[in-house]
């Protein structure tokens, strides 16, 4: 193989030279390329396994080749081994000639294989400068060198018809300035279409102020803390956009910039800013303010206890007042000279105290713990007090006892002489009690979940208990009785329920609205409904009413014969609202806050517990927390 | 009952608009198309009143258009334009590719163009119309007028916004329209009013820009490509009306004023045709060659139901607009080299002035320094070697502060080496209750024609300033006293209440105290009342009462920095008299 590849190089070699003579380097050139490359890539393959097998080779060869080394030194070791070559078709091994090892030498040091190619012969050109006589060849030239060209012919014509014809014209150098004109020489109002009424212009750029000034005044300089947190400032956030900045003169103002930027921005703006139509209110803030009606003056005056007053109610003649405490006292006033008349000691604390809306007898109901007591306070007219004494003596047993949740008893000893009659023992903490119109019926409230026992109403004449209700839906916050119908109101946290007592059913469910109901009270036409809640709200039937308290609502109360409601709170004000209620139900009533009052102390958290109005004059009286019962006249 | 169910989305809102991605598909445009066809439309998103009803139930962000838009932008000739120019520069590419030169000039030559000559017309019916929008063309073509060639847009861009910004200025000079100047950090504000229109555009100073790297020059090319068209059909429509030759040729006076000896040096005519045109200091050929300009007299109709107080009113007004275009008439001004030419050039002319500049400077300079009825030079450097008696020496801000003023300023403010007073904003209208700077209260002392302050020595000036501000202080002490010797009055009547209960108190004390007592009742019917608000109301009442306060606190906080400078600098000056005696 090697050598067919050898011999082939070779006349090829040979042939090429001879051909092109002034040619010298380029055809020639390419197969001694490949030639030493293939001879050393040969020479490597060869000295490979020379090196490994050096001992035994050198035994192997002849002793021409020991000469050899002697006389080339290491680098004759090639050609030692080159001297006898495998031949792989054969599968002997040749041994090269002298002139052969010559022609490999000269090969490897980049010569001519041919000692007698001479590679700087001089050039002889094909073509020369000199003229000659004869032409190269002695052809006839052809016919259709000499006429047009039928095609040609063809398309030029056509060209030269559409000339004609002006089809083609010459290209016109470009005018790239544009041109202007009138535009609008003919404005018809047909061209304004919906699309231009539609349209929402952008907003104008916002006009510099003395801030953007190159020389502002000094105050619009930022001082360095503002300095400092303007930086700090989300840049979306700041109000001013850039710093202001204060230069002496014209000429030291230097290049703004951002002024490409804000120019980019503003066509952002433009292009990609949604837009809306937007009505600006422009409110003056005094026409938001409701116009109401004047108020009148009230005065306040005040009382006291030791401890928080829990509840306070007014007798029906509104000359004397009532007011129970944690103290477990109990203490009737005079309204007028707001002097404490009598201060009875029950057991304890006292929850709540009623008195009875019948201005026929003197009768006070009052709980504490477990007990209802109702008392004959012994104040007032003495044909009242004895005809009071007598309603309760003239009871007479039952022929037959039926078992009651509650058991009646009399009181008797010192008990007595402080005025007590009958003491209702409850199973459990009474928290509510509340009298019937007539005065006849009284119901107590014992709030609790898991009992069916919540709501207990005692008839005094009688002296007979009954558990309106066979089950009670959630904690029972207050009671109630219409004041003409014979309605009952059941508030529990949310709801206020409206029974019929004649029908025995639900009538109504008022839903309330709010979190907590903490208490109850209706208007004297029996309507409306007053609530009030632990959330701060005050509720009317038909509207809440915006949040007045600060704090959670403890009490509130309608005033008998004026269209006044008070309402009290933990943050010690009562406020005492107009409350307009109209006979067309469906007018909602108007309210009007007529009064702020504020004068009870807050106390362990605690303002106004009780509210009460005084039935004929528009007084209002408040229990607090403070241990006082205050009067607002 | 009864009858099909209706579908959610399907009526109503949700059909009215459209996204943008669906917008663009529907269009079967590129996005950066879409944002071309836009912006030269003049078509923006919408923001629907109810996005989720619109959004079909997703709270997702999106951009929308009124269907209506797209469906106007569906037959527009230019999206035809943009296909034949997509194919356009695939065939270019094409041809590059195959190395078809000839191929490529041909393309070259039939590169699509489009007008937007219609558009203009579409988008802005009456003439009126375009007037109003012009501000952020005119911004935008300053801009670019002082662009560097730096290929971050055509060349030919930047000639034809210089062409057009020069037109624009020519024409504000010759109809006097120029209303306030501002010399902002940003750049320099003009105001014009323009056929009733007012018109504020903004010039960055003359300095070489810094291209930010994160700002798209295409859409500010698409932008300017559009205010280009808009701007010149304006111009052509101004020239028109002021009976100007357009494109703008300088009058036959001006022109031969302007064959200066210097004019070999420019290079082409018509280059230096346009340097002249922007030099401003000639006046432009009309096509009715009038003599002089005839004043219009104002004609007076007077209209039924209008009453004579509003006439004279309107004729004060317009008196006054005439005396201020010939504000700096008959003066003859010499801007010194490191002033800016343009603007001031540009101003002065506004208002009738003569101006000129250095030869050297700029060409269409029509008079030289060493003129003898030059009344003032105006000059930015601390001193002058040579100086002439006759002529004020003052710094740019006076003219600029001369316009707002509408009056010509003491110039003894602005004088060389003078510390300038604060340059006011024209533009702030100070309602009442907002801070107003003392300057501009003393400039609108100077406008009612007061003049309190003698200005012949600073001395003076300074003591009765202090004095001034002495009585001021001493008032205002005066009435804090006042205010204590109530309070102690009153302190006084309450502890005698408490120390003497007994004592009938005279009648005297109540009277005094009815009137507090009323203002009392006032405040308290007034915290009923706001507590009996709706909640929606009282939610707009406490708002704007916040933005009241808001405000308040902070002009109260600019009167206090305010103040407090001032008794800096007083004391400063103090110091430094007594260290000079």
């Amino acid at each position: 193989m090697e050598r067919r590849a050898d011999c082939s190089w070779w006349s090829g070699g040979k042939r090429e030279g001879r051909r092109a003579p002034g040619k010298r380097t380029g055809p020639v050139k390419c197969p001694r390329e490949r030639e030493t490359k293939a001879v050393s890539r040969e020479g490597k393959k060869g000295e490979r396994p020379a090196k490994q097998t050096s001992y035994r080779k050198a035994t192997e060869t002849d002793r021409i080749g020991e000469k050899s080394i002697k006389r080339k030194g290491t680098q004759g070791f090639v050609c030692i081994f080159r001297r006898t070559v495998q031949d792989k078709m054969t599968g002997s091994d040749v041994r090269l000639s002298d002139e052969q090892v010559d022609l490999v030498h000269r090969l490897q040091h980049g010569k001519f294989g041919d000692i007698n190619f001479n590679e700087y012969e001089p050039a002889i050109d094909f073509f020369s400068n000199e003229v000659m006589i004869h032409p190269v060849t002695n052809r006839p030239e052809d016919k259709r060198s000499f006429i047009p060209s039928l095609i040609e012919k063809e398309k030029v014509g056509k060209l030269v018809h559409a000339i004609k014809m002006g089809w083609i014209k010459p290209r016109r150098p470009k005018d790239s300035a544009p041109l202007y004109y009138d535009l609008w020489a003919k404005e018809d109002p047909n061209s304004i279409l919906g699309r231009h009424k539609m349209h929402v212009p952008a907003p104008k750029i916002r006009l510099p102020g003395h801030e953007e000034s190159y020389n502002p005044p000094p105050e619009y300089l930022l001082t360095e803390e503002e300095r400092l947190a303007w930086e700090q400032q989300d840049p979306e956030e700041r109000k001013l956009s850039l710093l202001p900045q204060k230069f002496p003169s014209l000429r030291a103002v230097p290049a703004f910039t951002r002024f490409i930027h804000e120019r980019f921005e503003r066509c952002l703006d433009l292009y990609l800013c949604p837009r809306q139509r937007k009505m600006r209110v422009n409110v003056n803030p005094e026409d938001l303010i409701p116009k109401l009606p004047k108020p009148k003056d009230l005065h306040p005056c005040t009382a006291g206890h030791s401890s928080l007053v829990r509840s306070i109610s007014v007798a029906p003649g509104g000359q004397w007042l009532v007011s129970g405490s944690d103290d477990g006292t109990v203490r009737f006033w005079e309204v007028a000279t707001a002097r404490c008349l009598k201060t009875v000691e029950v057991g304890g604390a006292v929850k709540s105290v009623a008195w009875s809306p019948n201005p026929a007898v003197c009768l006070v109901a009052i709980s504490h713990g477990n007990t209802v007591v109702l008392m004959n306070p012994g104040l007032g007219d003495r044909l009242i007090l004895s005809a009071t004494d007598q309603l309760i003596s003239s009871y007479e047993e039952p022929t037959e006892v039926k078992d009651q949740p509650v058991e009646w008893s009399l009181a008797e000893g010192t008990e007595h002489q402080q005025g007590q009659r009958l003491i209702l023992t409850h199973p459990r903490a009474v928290k509510q009690v509340t009298w019937h119109g007539k005065g006849d019926y009284l119901a107590c409230v014992m709030p609790d979940v898991s009992s069916n026992v919540q709501v207990v109403i005692h008839q005094v004449s009688k002296r007979r208990t009954q558990n309106p209700f066979r089950k009670n839906k959630g904690m029972v916050q207050c009671v109630s009785f219409h004041p003409i119908r014979p309605y009952f109101f059941v508030a529990t946290q949310r709801h206020v329920r409206v029974y019929n007592l004649i029908k025995q059913e639900l009538t109504k469910k008022l839903m309330t609205n709010c979190k907590w109901v903490s208490s109850m009270a209706i208007h004297p036409g029996g309507d409306n409904v007053i609530c009030g809640s632990y959330d701060c709200r005050v509720l009317t039937n038909s509207s809440t009413d915006p949040e007045h308290h600060k704090k959670a609502l403890r009490g509130v109360a309608y005033h008998r014969q004026y269209p006044l409601f008070a309402s009290g709170s933990d943050d010690g004000s009562v406020i005492v609202c107009h409350g307009m209620v109209y006979n067309d139900l469906l007018q909602n009533p108007l309210i009007v806050p007529v009064k702020v009052l504020k004068g009870h102390t807050i106390t362990h958290d605690l303002g106004v517990l009780d509210v009460a109005f005084h039935p004929t004059q528009p007084w209002v009286f408040s229990s607090g927390a403070d241990g006082t019962v205050r009067l607002f006249t | 009952m009864g009858g099909l169910q209706k579908k959610k989305y399907e009526s109503g809102s949700a059909t009215n608009y459209i996204s943008r991605n669906k917008a663009r598909k529907k269009l079967c445009l590129s996005l950066a198309d879409f944002r071309r066809l836009c912006i030269l439309k003049g078509v923006y998103p919408h923001e629907p009143k109810h996005k989720k009803k619109v959004n079909k139930g997703s709270t997702a962000q999106r951009t929308f258009y009124l269907l209506k838009d797209i469906r106007f932008l569906l037959h527009e000739p230019i999206v035809g334009k943009f296909r034949e120019y997509k194919i356009f520069v695939r065939k270019l590419r094409k041809a590059y590719g195959k190395a078809e030169w000839g191929g490529v000039e041909r393309l070259r030559d039939n590169k699509p163009a489009y007008k937007l000559d219609h558009i203009v017309k579409e988008r802005y019916p009456t003439f009126i119309d375009a007037l109003r929008d012009v501000d952020d063309a005119l911004s935008m073509c300053f801009l670019f007028s002082t662009f560097a060639r730096t290929g971050k847009c055509h060349v030919q861009t930047i000639q034809l916004c210089r062409r057009l910004s020069v037109e624009w200025m020519n024409y504000i000079v010759t109809s006097r329209s120029l209303k306030k100047v501002f010399l902002s950090i940003k750049g320099i504000y003009y105001q014009a009013e323009v056929l009733g229109q007012t018109i504020t555009w903004l010039v960055p100073y003359q300095f070489a820009h810094d291209h930010p790297t994160d700002v798209d020059y295409r859409v500010m090319a698409t932008f300017t490509e559009f205010y280009t068209t808009l701007l010149g059909f304006v111009n052509f429509r101004l020239y028109q009306t002021l009976n100007l030759l357009y494109p703008p040729k300088l009058d036959v006076k001006g022109e031969t004023e302007l064959k200066a000896e210097f004019e070999e040096d420019y290079a082409m005519d018509s280059e230096s045709y346009l340097e002249k045109l922007s030099a401003l200091s000639a006046s432009l050929a009309r096509v009715v060659s009038s003599a002089e300009e005839e004043e219009a007299e104002m004609d007076y109709f007077p209209v039924e139901g209008e009453d004579m107080e509003k006439m004279e009113a309107r004729v004060k007004a317009q008196h006054e607009q005439d005396k201020q275009k010939k504000l700096f008439e008959g003066l003859k001004f010499f801007l010194n080299r490191e002033v800016p030419r343009e603007s001031l050039a540009f101003i002065l002319r506004c208002f009738g002035a003569q101006v000129s500049w250095d030869k050297s400077l700029c060409i269409g300079s029509t008079y030289d320094a060493e003129d003898e009825t030059i009344t003032h030079h105006i000059v930015d450097r601390p001193n002058m070697d040579k100086q002439y008696m006759n002529r004020y020496y003052i710094q740019p801000q006076w003219v600029f502060d001369s316009v707002n003023a509408k009056m010509l300023l003491p110039v003894e403010d602005y004088f060389l080496g003078v510390t300038l007073p604060p340059h006011l904003s024209p533009f702030v209208e100070e309602k009442e209750g907002d801070y107003v700077p003392p300057e501009k209260l003393k400039l609108l002392a100077l406008q009612r024609g007061e003049r309190p302050v003698e200005e012949d020595e600073e001395d003076d000036e300074e003591e009765e300033e202090e004095e001034d501000d002495d009585e001021e202080e001493e008032e205002d002490d005066d009435e804090e006293a006042e205010e204590e010797a109530k309070l102690k009055e009153m302190e006084e009547k309450k502890s005698q209440g408490k120390a003497l209960p007994v004592k009938v108190t005279p009648g005297k004390v109540k009277s005094e105290n009815r009137h507090r007592l009323e203002q009392e009742e006032k405040a308290e019917e007034k915290r009923l009342a706001i507590m009996m608000m709706k909640k929606r109301d009282k939610y707009l009442y406490d708002k704007i009462m916040f933005g009241k306060k808001r405000h308040v606190r902070e002009t109260n906080k600019m009167v206090a920095k305010r103040k407090a400078l001032d008794e800096a600098s007083k004391a400063d000056r103090k110091k430094k008299k007594q260290k000079k005696q």
